[in-house]
């Protein structure tokens, strides 16, 4: 048997032996052509993602003021947050209630609107453009106008509500009426989600509205077999966007706050951000508070860390959920 | 997980540590220059107001008089926040003077090192400190030795009166106790007929414009830390007697939500609009500036200074108030810290230059000297701060590790307080006390 397998061998095996450099260059070739494609988005992703995320890790085991060397302490920065910051409880009560209500409300307002002036026959432009501007509208100066309108003392809606014989709320100036005001806030600049949604109500085939009224479907019947199927995945993109841009709300709360507070606040001062009574105070601000005010690194970069961590559980759960939502051919 | 990973992911980490602690550290200054040699520094300040500004710019014109080789760049209308990141991040657009307008941070940015020592300048130079500024500015321009800042300049807070108002009530001088002060606050809060405020006696409540809690508990005298540096306002009668105080004075006046309610009809602190300006608040607390301003906005009233009301039982106390200041310091990033330090020296110590710069922007002046010049305004109703910043009952907030960290918790306990939110307040002082040790601790190394 060997003396029959023995000539062969070399044969065997040297042609291998002679591809394998070359099949070996084939393949580191094919791999930094990936590399180099891939590269804009690593460059990207290790820069803007990546190291921060690290860092954040890493100093969120730290004592770090931001001047002298950090120092290791364990876990103490997470137990501060979790046990000792009685403000963590209230702002991420705030945040939770905003991704839940806000998102919400958004999506059905901007459905609603642009359900609204796709019906619309005549003065389309105008209404498009009646709901759109006020989305142009900055945000703080969108903010400070809101604080004036609805000012209790002041402001031109409660005198309004009050002529009618309306018993006026204190809006920005009561707890209880602060984060539904934000709302309010929020679905008057909801002309980025009116024209997603318009695009998308405009996409969908006549043909299967004209094939569903034949089979005799009322509007409800419509919207629930023909339009809702063909927007779905852009409800979940908005939900989605929603949900990660309410995770970091920050702006607005902050300076609704800030006024209605009307606490001056001069050069040295400090904006305690909350009012009234931490109503308004969100995840986002209170990691500006520890991080860039009290430079309580390790304790702002924990907070982070829950941050990012109940973004991904929610967007993960709602891409799931998204799966299902979708049509088979999808 | 195969060994050669472990190593290759351990390698990372080490490595990502590595590099994380190399990127946490900012540039270091440098106090090897000469002072005499030609240099450009930069000077960042708070002050926006054009008289103001003005000001701070004459200063500096006789500054480069005296010093030819130095010229100033200065940066105004500059928050902490902006300051706090500058320095933090160093580089070539950092300032080498610093100037801001809280004593409250004063501790952060002795205990981080982010303002310099300036005891080994003051010792070069010959300079005394004991012998050029009162102990109270001394004290809360330093963190447990570190003499890291100087008073540029006080704030007096005292009381601002409605003359016309007094005289319209029958009340014939500005209240000296707690006691006056809630009976005259009440005798001239007017209603409108629908029962709404049409002028309050005194708006207590801490969420107006200079109220907040530390600036009215002065008038108490208290003392927030022990000689351990624990928080101790529950163990301190007077913490109960503020509260209780606040609360009566708000009770006279038909209660919080009414108050709070006419609060929100004001308008801006600095504007001709403010509550007191426009009569809707008969008695004020404010600092010596509001004069100045009452002067150029033409008050349509005659008003008067005053200090703030006393306790019953500190009743020789009278003539107090809360003192704050502007502090002006050496960034630790500076490369030309000598020269640097000629100039806070100058803006600081010079007796001429502190008076004539606080008679522009009527502040009350910061150093023995300045206080005492004839020189200074001679006005009666900026002289009331004076006196109260000579009183040596007056206090000022005490430095701590993390800013005002305390002060922010003292301030929303206060709020609960104010709109009775907390029925035990034995128990809500010692959770406070608690809350400002925890704050604290964490923000030691």
């Amino acid at each position: 048997m060997s003396l029959v397998e023995s000539p062969e061998r070399p044969a065997a095996t040297a042609a291998p032996l002679r591809k394998a450099p070359a099949l070996r260059r084939k393949h580191t070739r094919q791999r930094l052509r990936t590399l180099g494609f891939l590269s804009p988005w690593l460059v990207g992703f290790s820069v803007f993602f990546g190291y921060p995320l690290i860092a954040t890790v890493y100093f969120s085991f730290m004592h770090y003021n931001q001047i002298q060397q950090p120092s290791f302490v364990g876990l103490r920065n997470w137990k501060y947050v979790f046990t000792q910051m009685p403000l963590f409880g209230p702002a991420l009560w705030n945040t939770l209630w905003l991704v839940v209500v806000m998102v919400a409300l958004r999506v059905i307002f901007g459905l609603g609107i642009g359900l609204l002036v796709t019906k619309v026959k005549s003065g389309v432009g105008l209404f498009r453009t009646a709901f759109y501007l006020p989305y142009l509208a900055p945000p703080v100066a969108a903010t400070v106008a809101f604080v004036f309108l609805l000012n209790p003392g002041t402001g031109p809606v409660n005198g309004l509500l009050e002529a009618v014989g309306i018993p006026a709320p204190g809006w920005f100036n009561d707890a209880a009426w602060a984060k539904p005001s934000l709302v309010l806030l929020s679905l008057w600049g909801i002309g980025d989600l009116m024209v997603i949604f318009m695009a998308a109500l405009l996409d969908v085939p006549k043909e299967q509205y004209e094939a569903a009224e034949l089979d005799g479907a009322g509007a409800w019947a419509k919207f629930r077999y023909v339009t809702w199927p063909s927007i779905t995945p852009i409800v979940m993109f908005a939900v989605v966007t929603g949900v990660v841009q309410t995770m970091q709300y920050y702006t607005q709360a902050l300076v609704a706050g800030k006024l209605a507070s009307g606490v001056n606040i001069g050069p040295g001062s400090v904006i305690q951000p909350g009012y009234p009574e931490h109503s308004t105070l969100t995840v986002p601000q209170l990691v500006y508070s520890l991080g860039f005010q009290n430079f309580n690194t390790g304790a702002a970069c924990v907070l982070s860390l829950v941050l990012f961590v109940i973004a991904m559980a929610v967007t993960t759960l709602l891409m799931r959920k998204r799966a299902g939502l979708l049509p088979a051919e999808d | 997980m195969r060994p050669r990973m472990r190593i290759c992911l351990s390698a990372a980490l080490a490595g990502a540590g590595l590099i994380l602690s190399g990127c946490a550290n900012p540039s270091v200054g440098s106090d090897r220059d000469d002072p005499t040699q030609p240099v450009t520094l930069k000077f960042w300040h708070g002050w926006s107001n054009t008289a103001e500004v003005k000001a701070i710019d004459d200063s500096i014109a006789r500054f480069e008089k005296l010093h030819p080789n130095i010229t100033v760049k200065t940066v105004d209308n500059v928050s902490d926040a902006t300051v706090n990141q500058a320095l933090r991040a160093g580089g070539d657009d950092a300032p080498d003077v610093v100037s801001s307008f809280t004593t409250n941070n004063v501790g952060q940015y002795c205990s981080s090192g982010m303002w310099v020592n300036l005891d080994p300048f003051m010792k070069k130079t010959g300079l005394v400190k004991e012998k050029v500024f009162p102990k109270t500015f001394r004290e809360y321009t330093s963190y447990q030795g570190n003499q890291c800042a100087l008073p540029l300049l006080a704030d007096s807070y005292g009381l601002y009166y409605n003359k016309d108002a007094f005289r319209e009530a029958g009340i014939e001088r500005p209240p000296r106790t707690m006691s006056e002060f809630k009976r005259d606050a009440a005798k001239l809060t007017k209603r409108k007929p629908d029962g709404s405020l049409e002028r309050a006696g005194f708006v207590p409540n801490f969420r107006l414009y200079q109220n907040s809690p530390d600036r009215l508990f002065a008038q108490w005298g208290p003392k927030y830390f022990d000689s351990e540096g624990k928080a101790r306002l529950s163990k301190d009668p007077r913490s109960k007697q503020f509260f209780a105080t606040q609360r009566e004075l708000i009770a006279a006046q038909g209660g919080y939500a009414a108050l709070e309610k006419f609060r929100t009809t004001f308008g801006d602190e600095m504007s001709s609009q403010s509550s007191f300006m426009t009569q809707k608040a008969a008695m004020h607390l404010d600092g010596e500036w509001r004069g100045l301003m009452l002067e150029e906005g033409k008050a349509k009233f005659d008003w008067g200074t005053a200090p703030l009301p006393v306790p019953d039982d500190q009743a020789d106390t009278y003539g107090r108030g809360f003192l704050t200041g502007t502090v002006a310091g050496i960034a630790h990033s500076s490369k030309h810290q000598n020269a640097a330090w000629e100039l806070v020296k100058f803006l600081t110590t010079d007796t001429d230059q502190v008076v004539r710069f606080a008679n522009a922007i009527h502040n009350v002046p910061s150093t023995f000297a300045a206080l005492k010049s004839p020189k200074l305004d001679a006005d009666p109703a900026f002289r009331t701060f004076i006196d109260i910043a000579r009183n040596p009952h007056s206090t000022a907030l005490p430095p701590s590790v993390n800013g005002g960290q305390y002060v922010v918790s003292l301030q929303d306990f206060s709020y609960d307080v104010e709109a009775g939110k907390v029925p035990d307040l034995d128990r809500g002082l010692r959770e406070l006390d608690a809350q400002i040790d925890t704050d604290n601790l964490q923000s030691v190394n």
